[in-house]
């Protein structure tokens, strides 16, 4: 590898941002951030989620506009209005929703985007300009194979393929790792490692420090929407880095006063469960977990690592392969959904709009839903609202919450659209919660408030299971936490006895420190 | 079972299934851009009305055939400006489209019904035309018949190895990358739509000119339902369109067949293993990515799109 | 938040919807009328005598009129055949097969039962009827709860068999000793009485009733609820603990069970025989009628109307203009053609 410290020096950056700051509504994805891409050289991008990683480099490849701040190629400064822009000034960016058709093979993938196609396709010179780059870069991939067909690293390295037969020199991957397996990953690096020879800029975003270590040059740490560090690799190290993604100062916690009652019986408990993996779906490998009333179990991990099936599984969305679910001492391993709720178990999903709510039903009738047969009357024929009135108004005074009961779900905004949905699942003193991204979208008095809702609940009795990427809130908030990587539990804390950047250490990947 | 009895029943299917053949390889190309038609056997009406009034204005069935082919594919453009211009619904401007063609093609036809007029001449197959009168008879086929095949492997060239071809199949998976690549995927809908229904003429004008000869109201008999599931049968494969053609087509003349050979199967019966045999398939198929739909055509049939 | 404001605002956005439906009827036809006017005078005949026959005839008569409610019967069903499975997402383009299917399992028990008493046959009937639709959108709706394909798909290709199935009967065993194509006639018995002095039968009311029903099975009952839950978001319904599956089988099933009664009350009421091929379309047209009116009972009611009113005067067109009865499929197609592309002659201040 060329000694960084000489590859620095000597090189000025083919793109250098200056400055960016880009702001949604209240919140500051980025601010003021500087960044130098220079030809030859992998930079990693790290942070923590909502760090502001992908929004930089959406700006970058064209998706946003930032609000301040200047973009400069090669020393001129270019304004990029779209990813039309960025293709031309040759960034490319490698997708995780991939952009191939899967139905095509992979040479009439990169055919439809030939400039020069004839108008008869001569299938042997596309496969001889396919094969000729594939080679030089080891991204061997069969041309005639259909995309649906390939693996996904192959998939990954036909987009790559695509983007250098389109001439781009800057690359941006966004976790490119996150669905490969270790010898694909190994591969991918060869390409990587050959593409960085020839001269192409890359960037990577990742969460995975081994690789940061393996195949990076420079490295710049997010945090909270600004630069928390920019380093070579040689002057990284694991600790290091772990600390610039995960420190707080001490007196930013939000402690609650919570008394700590003994933990009751066990709500739930999952016991030797997997989920097989399917297209992107992450699978769950042997996860054992309880939650007991009156405790709050955290569990935290680098989304994408299974929080989402984990959710779903105990929802009964999901079915188990292999293992048990129990609820209140029940086999609930083949429960229905509605069967589930029936046992008390609310759900507070991470998408509202997409998961918990019908946009053009009213408020007051999707607050109906999960509960219908509590309120149908009449063998079902009738529906007594003013009892749902009733509930849901009591629901909302003591959640201090007010929403507009006859509007329609599409006419509220993200936050009340969640305040919406805590208040119905809350309103029959549940006595499970599982709350996913309970605050995402919440101003920060809805916030307190949420939580607090979470806190009443634990003080009756109840037990709550909360997905959160904010450690903050789940180091104030949890009883105990743990921590989700690649579909396992990896580790179970006492919020007391241990500290960020343990618990940064194990949802990155790392071994843990010796520390602990 | 004679020779001559399967001679028959091959020339029947033949017969049969090149009209049936030719409206099939239109609606591929529809289906592959991305839009089905359940217009079709209005498209089918109009044309093969078209064809037998210019046939029989101007004797020259020449002339009745090109007619048909540009009234397939002006019809066609309706549907084009409903779907893709004015963004409505595939299904309710299909069968729009069919009501349109119930009476259009009526008006069309009205002086027409009952006349005979000039079919298109029949040749023997090449070198066979020393064999005794009965069987050479049954091996007299129009040259509509002949170029059948070979346009249906024109039409599989066109699409999988032309630059246009791969275009249309681009929209129908996907227009956004379609339109990333720089095209222009209103454009080639109504290309596609064109060609389509040009093809769709040809297979009207072949049923009217070369096969019965005369008009009458709605004597296309639900051959554009059947194309539809032709096409979807043959998995959008112009040539798996071929034999899927032959085995439809051939169901009633089998009929005649099994008769001969004392067993006796309503035709009617027979006339339903296409569906059948289409609704099998795609049970079979399932959830298989591989055999699905182009992917927008998906999107028609879920009501997303 | 008072509930006086928040019903007056809901009914301020009815009266928009309202206005805005029937700004689009009304263009709807003017354009179409134009058009056809166009293509009657083309055709030799002068469209204002035409139109005014059209309409003389159908609306202008007690008869006539009658007529025109005669019509409308069939479709009143077959649209709600399409109305109903489209609230949960579904697209019911099976009328025509379903009609078919209940037409003949009425049929059948019209033949079997002649000797019982029309209280008895009649019941037996329509509920013969409603099983033989509900039957043939089983598998449609099996098959796409299962995820293995879609109804579209196949409530179309089973469209084209049930025809085929009842010529099969007829020919076969069912058909009279004189016409091979038809059935004997029903016993009196096996008739939907009709309105005296009319052909209309009980039909129409029964599709009133249902369209009602229909109306305040959405609005009131729990299922109506849990079935525009799964309409506006399946996940979210699925996740909220609604049985999407077992909706969409039993919702497919209720939407073939009423175009049966359909067929039935066209085999019954109608026709008195089971004719091949007898419907040219009608559960094609409850599908467009379903599709304009979005699925609600009023406009199908209103949209069947007007569409029996062309079709009933296409009839007298025939004799005044020596047109050919099919021509007003025209006339049909133009006024779909116009909402379909959006045509609006009242410009609308918001956006539909």
């Amino acid at each position: 590898m060329p000694d960084p410290q000489t590859t620095e020096a000597q090189t000025s950056p083919l793109i250098s941002l200056r400055g960016i700051s880009k702001s949604f509504g209240d919140i500051k994805a980025n601010h003021g951030i500087d960044l130098d891409i220079h030809a030859s050289r992998v930079l990693a991008l790290l942070g923590e989620n909502g760090a502001g990683k992908s929004t930089l480099v959406k700006i970058l490849y064209g998706f946003y506009r930032a609000d301040s701040g200047v973009i400069e190629y090669r020393g001129e400064p270019v304004s990029i209005k779209s990813p039309q822009d960025a293709r031309e000034l040759g960034i490319g960016m490698v997708f995780q929703n991939f952009s191939l058709i899967p139905a095509f093979t992979v040479a009439e993938n990169m055919a439809l985007f030939f400039r020069d196609l004839g108008r008869v396709m001569n299938l042997k010179q596309i496969s001889g300009r396919i094969e000729s780059i594939s080679e030089r870069y080891n991204l061997e991939v069969d041309p005639s194979a259909l995309v649906m067909d390939l693996s996904v690293g192959d998939r990954q390295k036909a987009e790559i393929l695509k983007l250098l037969l389109s001439e781009a020199r800057v690359l941006i991957l966004d976790e490119p790792t996150r669905v490969l397996a270790p010898h694909e990953i190994e591969a991918l690096f060869k390409v990587l490692d050959n593409l960085r020879s020839d001269g192409f800029a890359i960037i990577l975003i990742t969460h995975k420090m081994k690789e940061v270590m393996d195949i990076a040059d420079h490295i710049v740490v997010l945090r909270s929407g600004q630069v928390a560090g920019s380093l070579s690799v040689a002057q990284a190290s694991e600790k290091k880095l772990i600390e610039m993604m995960f420190s707080r100062p001490v007196t930013e916690f939000q402690s609650i006063d919570h008394p700590k009652a003994e933990p009751g019986v066990a709500l739930l408990e999952l016991k030797q469960v997997s989920t097989p993996a399917e297209g992107t779906r992450m699978s769950l490998k042997e996860i054992n977990l309880d939650v007991h009333a009156g405790e709050i179990v955290g569990i935290t991990g680098v989304s994408g690592n299974g929080q989402t099936e984990l959710a779903d599984l105990v929802l009964g969305r999901l079915p188990a392969e292999g293992g048990s679910i129990h609820l209140a001492g029940k086999d609930a391993t083949d429960y229905s959904i509605r069967k589930v709720r029936r046992e008390g178990v609310a759900f507070i999903p991470e998408s509202p709009m997409a998961m918990a709510v019908a946009p053009y039903m009213t408020v007051l009738e999707n607050m109906v839903v999960p509960q219908i047969e509590r309120y149908a009357r009449n063998g079902g024929f009738t529906i007594d609202w003013d009892a749902i009135q009733q509930d849901c108004t009591a629901s909302m005074d003591r959640l201090d919450i007010t929403l507009p009961l006859y509007s329609t779900a599409r006419s509220l905004s993200g936050g009340n659209l969640q305040r919406m949905v805590i208040t119905r699942e809350l309103a029959h003193q549940p006595s499970l919660i599982i709350a996913s991204y309970l605050t995402s979208g919440l101003d920060v008095r809805s916030a307190i408030a949420a939580r607090e809702a979470l806190v009443q609940a634990r003080a009756r009795g109840a037990g709550v299971l909360l997905f959160s990427d904010d450690l903050n809130e789940l180091f104030s908030l949890s009883d105990r936490l743990i921590v989700l990587h690649e579909g396992r539990i990896r580790g179970q804390f006492l919020p007391s006895e241990t500290s960020f950047e343990e618990i940064g250490y194990l949802m990155t990947g790392s071994e843990a420190s010796d520390e602990h | 079972m004679t020779g001559l009895a399967i001679l028959g029943v091959l020339s029947s299917a033949l017969f049969s299934g090149a009209s049936l053949l030719y409206a099939t390889l239109g609606e591929t190309i529809n289906q592959r851009a991305g839009i089905v038609n359940l217009g079709l056997e209005g498209v089918l009406l109009i044309s093969g009305a078209t064809g037998i009034a210019v046939t029989s204005l101007t004797g020259n069935p020449y002339l009745g055939i090109l007619a048909a082919v540009i009234a397939g594919g002006l019809t066609n453009i309706i549907l084009a400006f409903l779907v893709v211009t004015r963004r409505g619904n595939q299904l309710a401007s299909g069968l729009a489209l069919m009501f349109f063609g119930f009476g259009v093609s009526a008006l069309i036809g009205r002086a027409f019904v009952g006349l005979k007029i000039n079919g298109l001449p029949r040749i023997v197959v090449p070198g066979l035309s020393n064999l005794p009168t009965r069987y050479v008879s049954l091996l007299q086929f129009d040259i509509l018949i002949y170029l059948a095949i070979p346009v249906a492997v024109f039409v599989w060239w066109l699409l999988f190895r032309t630059r246009w071809g791969l275009g249309v199949r681009a929209v129908g998976e996907n227009s956004d990358t379609a339109f990333a690549s720089g095209r222009n995927p209103h454009w080639i809908k109504y290309q596609a739509l064109i060609a389509g229904g040009m093809l769709a003429g040809l297979g009207a004008a072949h049923l009217t000119i070369a096969y019965t000869l005369n008009w009458s109201e709605f004597m296309t008999g639900g051959r554009g339902f059947i194309a539809i599931a032709l096409v979807i049968f043959s998995k959008w494969n112009p040539i798996r369109a071929i034999a899927g053609a032959l085995l439809f087509s051939g169901a009633v003349a089998f009929q005649l067949l099994l008769q001969a050979s004392g067993v006796n199967v309503s035709p009617f019966l027979l006339d339903t293993l296409p569906y059948l045999l289409t609704i099998l398939v795609l049970m079979l198929w399932g959830g298989s990515r591989k055999y699905a739909a182009p992917a927008s055509l998906g999107r028609v049939y879920m009501g997303t799109e | 938040m008072s509930t006086s404001s928040a019903s007056s605002r809901r009914s301020s956005a009815s009266v928009q919807i309202l206005s805005g439906a029937v700004g689009r009827y009304v263009s709807m036809l003017v354009l179409a009328l134009v058009i056809f006017g166009i293509i009657i005078w083309i055709s030799g005949r002068n469209p204002i005598v035409s139109y005014r026959e059209l309409f003389g005839s159908t609306l202008g008569s007690w008869r006539g009129f009658s007529e025109v409610l005669v019509a409308m019967t069939p479709m009143l069903l077959t649209a709600l055949a399409v109305a109903i499975p489209s609230r949960i997402g579904l697209i019911n383009v099976g009328g025509e097969g379903q009609l078919y299917m209940g037409a003949a399992a009425a049929t059948w028990g019209a033949l079997t039962f002649s000797e019982a008493p029309a209280w008895i046959l009649l019941p037996l009937m329509a509920a013969l009827g409603m099983l033989g639709g509900a039957l043939w959108a089983l598998v449609p709706g099996l098959l796409r709860a299962t995820g293995l394909v879609n109804e579209t798909i196949t409530t179309l290709l089973l469209n084209a068999v049930a025809p085929l199935l009842v010529a099969f009967l007829v020919f076969g065993s069912w058909h009279s000793p004189m016409d091979t194509n038809r059935t004997p006639t029903f016993v009196e018995a096996a008739r939907l009485p009709t309105l005296p002095g009319t052909r209309i039968d009980l039909g129409l009311l029964i599709g009133i009733l249902l369209l009602a029903a229909f109306w305040l099975f959405m609005r009131y009952t729990r299922w109506g609820l849990e079935m525009r839950a799964i309409g506006g978001n399946p996940e979210a319904a699925q996740r909220n603990g609604v049985p999407v599956k077992i909706y969409i089988v039993a919702v497919l099933c209720v939407g073939g069970a009423i175009a049966g009664m359909a067929g039935m009350s066209q085999v019954s009421g109608y026709y008195g025989v089971l004719l091949t091929g007898f419907s040219r379309g009608i559960g094609f047209l409850g599908f467009l009628i379903s599709w304009l009116s979005f699925g609600n009972p009023v406009g199908i009611f209103l949209t069947s109307f007007m569409v029996a009113v062309i079709i009933t005067g296409g009839s007298m067109l025939q004799l005044t203009t020596a047109l050919p009865y099919a021509v007003i499929n025209i006339l049909l197609a133009m006024a779909l053609f116009v909402v379909l592309a959006g045509i609006n002659i009242f410009p609308r201040r918001s956006t539909g």
